[in-house]
């Protein structure tokens, strides 16, 4: 890790974003087909062959948007608030290793920006970030949507939060360290899902809660909210929000698979990286069925589910694992 | 002293001069946010990773969002600054005095502290494990005080603004 150059660091980092990026383009226009599929429609079939030049024509269309500001907003914070969930977004993913350091000739490659020692605890703080892009998006458009979807959504991720972190330490504890490549390592005779189900379960619901993805859309409930916390939001400052919503969930959905379904690994017939895109691709995949499937919750009843019921059942995981990990 | 040190040194400052300078509250907590972020950088230079971690989350992540909850409610309408009154002009000799009082406090901890060079730090200093080991074995006791008191402030404020069910409703 010392031996990185900077060099090395700052290209990984941009084919990173590039790539990050590019999927974020096509993962919106497969989530349109797909819902378009559930919905028994044909979804955007007509830029270019089966809408495959959809994305371009978003991006076009949003550069060139006008880009309005709310008369009495607070312009800096305004401005800065989408930069925050997008930079945070980003930052995030750079502790994902997406497989094992690639050997190319005499050279080395880490599949990761950094693989730091407590690598799942940068993470969260990365996430812990993340809420002020929209607490702040939110109360800088000065308007009774944005206020009221964000201040949802800062008490929604908060105590989600809570609970994500509680059923990551079951991981924590039995892999014995808190570097994402030690924990994949782990893995290696059992997948922790099995050794971890509660954990699992526990954890997905609560990294969907936390990417404000349906059921737990509650901060832009466009049925009450207009479009919460981003209402006032247009052009490039809109496409922020929604580029940080999707590389976070990409981000949670790489978490969930390095966590408990043993990283890159699988039967030796596909490369590692192969196995690891699958899996999140995946969890992606469930991102969209669930919106396609599912209805909303009720704001009191996802707070009393957060507290009352995910909470509890953490800590009892918790209390499980470490007395099991204690008297084996 | 590395790059890293002085940038995040920098920008701790910088964040700080911020709270002080701001002119609308919320910008204050950002630049407070800004503040925690670069202290957190001045631990990881000082290699302990799990201190600056620790640092992001639990004070630029979860303190700060509260201070945001509570600032940007109350100041939702955009008010006027409150100028310097009679009132709070009167108490700038005293302010000035505490404010030198301290200054010299901390210079002369500055000027009494012994630097000793450069120590070498064990390698696996500041690593989450060797924090858990210091925090769990070696101190577990002050510890699990610190987590007493912290229990008893957390009921004391359920019991202090918690919703009773009130008698003669139900």
């Amino acid at each position: 890790m010392v031996a990185d150059s900077l060099v090395a660091v700052t290209i990984r980092s941009l084919v990173l974003i590039i790539v990050l990026l590019t999927v974020f383009a096509y993962l919106m226009l497969f989530e349109r087909k797909f819902l378009g599929w559930f919905h028994l429609r044909l979804g955007p079939n007509r830029t270019g062959p089966w809408g495959l030049a959809q994305p371009i024509a978003d991006g076009v269309k949003m550069i060139f948007k006008e880009d309005i500001i709310p008369r009495d907003a607070d312009r800096f914070i305004f401005k800065l608030a989408p930069v925050i969930s997008l930079f945070v977004a980003f930052a995030a993913f750079a502790v994902i290793p997406v497989g094992p350091p690639l050997k190319i000739g005499n050279w080395t490659v880490p599949l990761s920006i950094a693989d730091p020692n407590a690598g799942v605890l940068v993470l969260l703080a990365f996430t812990s970030l993340g809420v002020y892009g929209i607490a702040l998006g939110g109360w800088a458009s000065q308007s009774k949507y944005s206020l009221l979807g964000a201040l949802r959504s800062t008490a929604q991720m908060i105590s989600y939060e809570l609970t994500m972190g509680m059923s990551l330490v079951g991981v924590i504890l039995l892999a014995g360290s808190l570097r994402l490549s030690d924990i994949v390592t782990a893995q290696e005779s059992l997948w922790f899902i099995v050794r971890q189900p509660v954990g699992f379960i526990l954890f997905f619901i609560s990294v969907v809660a936390e990417v404000n993805r349906v059921p737990f859309d509650l901060p832009e409930a466009e049925t009450e909210l207009v479009a919460g916390y981003h209402t006032e939001y247009s052009g490039m400052r809109f496409a922020m929000f929604a580029i940080a919503e999707y590389v976070n969930m990409i981000t949670v959905s790489s978490l969930v698979t390095l966590l408990y379904l043993g990283g890159w690994r699988g039967p030796a017939f596909l490369p590692p990286v192969v196995w690891f895109l699958l899996k999140v691709s995946f969890f992606v995949f469930l991102f969209i069925w669930m919106r396609a499937t599912l209805p909303r919750l009720r704001y009191d009843r996802l707070m009393a589910f957060g507290w009352k019921v995910m909470l509890p059942v953490a800590f009892l995981n918790l209390v499980a694992t470490a007395a099991w990990v204690a008297f084996r | 002293m590395s790059v890293a040190l002085i940038v995040s040194g920098a920008l701790a400052i910088g964040g700080a001069l911020g709270v002080i300078l701001a002119r609308a509250p919320v910008h204050s907590v950002i630049a407070l946010i800004v503040n925690f972020l670069g202290l957190a950088g001045v631990y990881l230079s000082l290699q302990a990773e799990f201190l600056a971690v620790a640092q992001v989350i639990v004070y630029a992540g979860a303190v700060m969002i509260l201070f945001l909850f509570v600032i940007a409610l109350l100041t939702v309408k955009r008010e006027p600054m409150e100028r310097l009154t009679a009132r709070t002009a009167g108490r700038l000799p005293l302010n000035l005095l505490a404010a030198f009082a301290m200054a010299f406090l901390v210079v002369l901890a500055i000027v009494r502290s012994d630097p000793g060079g450069s120590v070498a730090v064990p390698s696996n200093f500041g690593t989450v494990r060797a924090m858990g080991e210091t925090l769990l074995v070696t101190h577990v006791f002050p510890f699990e005080i610190a987590a007493l008191v912290l229990l008893v402030a957390v009921v004391g404020v359920v019991v202090l603004v918690g919703r009773r069910p009130e008698k003669g409703r139900e």
